[in-house]
């Protein structure tokens, strides 16, 4: 296949940044596109420049670490799919495709198309988990959950924080990552003291980081490589809404 | 938003509901008109009930545009670089694009339909004449363009309510994973009967089925 890409270029935080063109001939359709990026960095590296610094990591989607907005689609064209999955038969021969990174202000670019998401980690960090040391991990059957809860739980707990959603976002909202969390961890019987604090301390630290206000526009559902459903952010108002108007938080 | 919204929807319904009395003939259209100034009397003073809806109406709409306003704000300081190549958008369809700038249009719609209908200043009968006849002259044949400008100025009430009815919910965390499909419906339902009650009006006078 013969591509020509057109990928943001910033040397570092404080470069201004800008899309170069470069021209591929021989890529193989079977190619996944991070692999496609690799052929690009190794002519990049023959020819004496500077490779595009871009992240991964599992290369099997399941690790959140690639990103990559595709044609102004986060993770490309194709829907619940990591771009390290998305393969380059899915693009047409001579095609034109242009490569940017996650844009957001909460997701500063480090380099080309490597951004920060530390963001999230704070987030999670505010939402912790269990207040109280319990020892070594308890027999699983112990603490039984409703079957129904589980599965809801679990739905949520797909997540793997790639930022698809904030990416995908017109507002640059991360309402439904601060969503899937707090349904994963609101429904499991363990979280239940901390449930109500967790809820206002994550929402805090994702509007303190930057993130902007959710309008519901849907964008970010459809985005997900997880396919993360819109509810969570209905499921995070709710706990939200109780834990401040209903008085639930300590 | 949902709050205001919610309030802003309830009055778009009664208001409809009124409007269509102009269906019952000239004595009950301006019959209802005078009512709704004189409810709750001798309870309440003339005009009293009428006032305060003026007010909460007022205020929700204040509220609303400024949450809007301050929504539009944090997105832009959200996202400070914009993408080069254009976003694509892939969910829900069109009545979630028309928010903003649809918002604007009815807000200006608004503040003409008060000139017109509640002020009279635009109205080409003015305060002497009666509710019923002011209407009737607004959408006279000869003043179609004024018919236009209403029918899609309700057309855009009626998207904005699309989305702004399930969106309300979702915001109020009234939405479960099983009550989707009937919030959908619910919305666009309103929507739908609001839009459709609203044109009735201008529409029937235009064509001279009310006169």
């Amino acid at each position: 296949m013969k591509l020509t890409l057109r990928v943001w270029r910033q040397s570092g935080p404080q470069d201004k940044g800008k899309m170069v063109e470069y021209r591929l001939d021989d890529i193989s359709p079977d190619a996944s596109f991070l692999e496609m990026l690799d052929v690009l960095n190794e002519k990049l590296i023959a020819d004496g420049g500077e490779p595009v610094a871009f992240d991964h990591d599992c290369r099997e989607g399941i690790c959140g670490m690639c990103s990559l907005v595709i044609n102004g689609t986060p993770h490309g064209p194709e829907e619940r799919t990591t771009t390290c999955q998305l393969h380059m038969r899915k693009f047409k021969d001579g095609e034109v495709i242009d490569v940017e990174p996650w844009r957001a202000k909460a997701f500063p670019v480090v380099k080309d198309l490597v951004v920060d998401r530390s963001a999230f980690d704070r987030i999670i960090q505010a939402g912790g988990y269990i207040t109280a040391p319990t020892g070594t991990a308890p027999e699983a059957h112990s603490t039984p959950v409703p079957k129904p809860d589980a599965d809801r739980a679990f739905e949520a707990a797909e997540c793997i924080g790639c930022g698809a959603c904030v990416a995908a976002c017109p507002n640059g909202s991360a309402s439904l990552f601060l969503g899937a969390k707090v349904t994963h961890l609101g429904l499991m019987p363990q979280g239940q003291p901390e449930r109500w604090d967790r809820v206002v301390s994550m929402l805090d630290t994702h509007d303190d980081e930057g993130f902007g206000g959710c309008t519901n526009t849907g964008e970010c559902t459809v985005a997900c490589p997880k396919g993360i459903p819109l509810d969570v952010i209905g499921s995070l108002n709710r706990d939200y809404l109780k834990a401040t108007a209903g008085g639930k938080k300590r | 938003m949902a709050v205001t919204g919610a309030v802003l929807v309830l009055f778009l319904i009664a208001h409809m509901i009124g409007n269509l009395k102009i269906f019952l003939g000239e004595g009950d259209f301006d019959h209802y008109a005078h009512w709704l100034r004189t409810i709750g009397e001798p309870a309440l003073p003339h005009r009293v009930l009428l006032t305060i809806v003026e007010i909460v109406l007022t205020v929700s709409v204040v509220l609303h545009i400024w949450s809007a306003v301050s929504l539009g704000k944090r997105a832009a300081h959200a996202r400070p670089v914009k993408y080069q190549s254009k976003k694509k958008s892939h969910a829900q369809g069109y009545a979630t694009h028309t928010m903003r700038y649809g918002g604007i249009i009815v807000a200006l719609f608004i503040i003409w339909h008060l000139l017109d209908l509640t002020f009279f200043a635009v109205n080409p009968l003015g305060s002497d004449a009666t509710p019923y006849d002011r209407v009737i002259a607004d959408f006279d044949g000869s003043r179609w363009y004024i018919t236009i400008w209403y029918v899609l100025a309700v057309l855009l009430v009626g998207l904005h309510l699309n989305h702004g009815i399930w969106s309300a919910f979702q915001t109020l965390g009234l939405r479960s994973p099983r009550s989707n499909g009937a919030l959908r419906a619910l919305a666009g339902g309103v929507a739908g009967v609001v839009t459709l009650g609203f044109i009735a009006v201008p529409i029937s006078v235009t064509f001279g089925w009310v006169s």
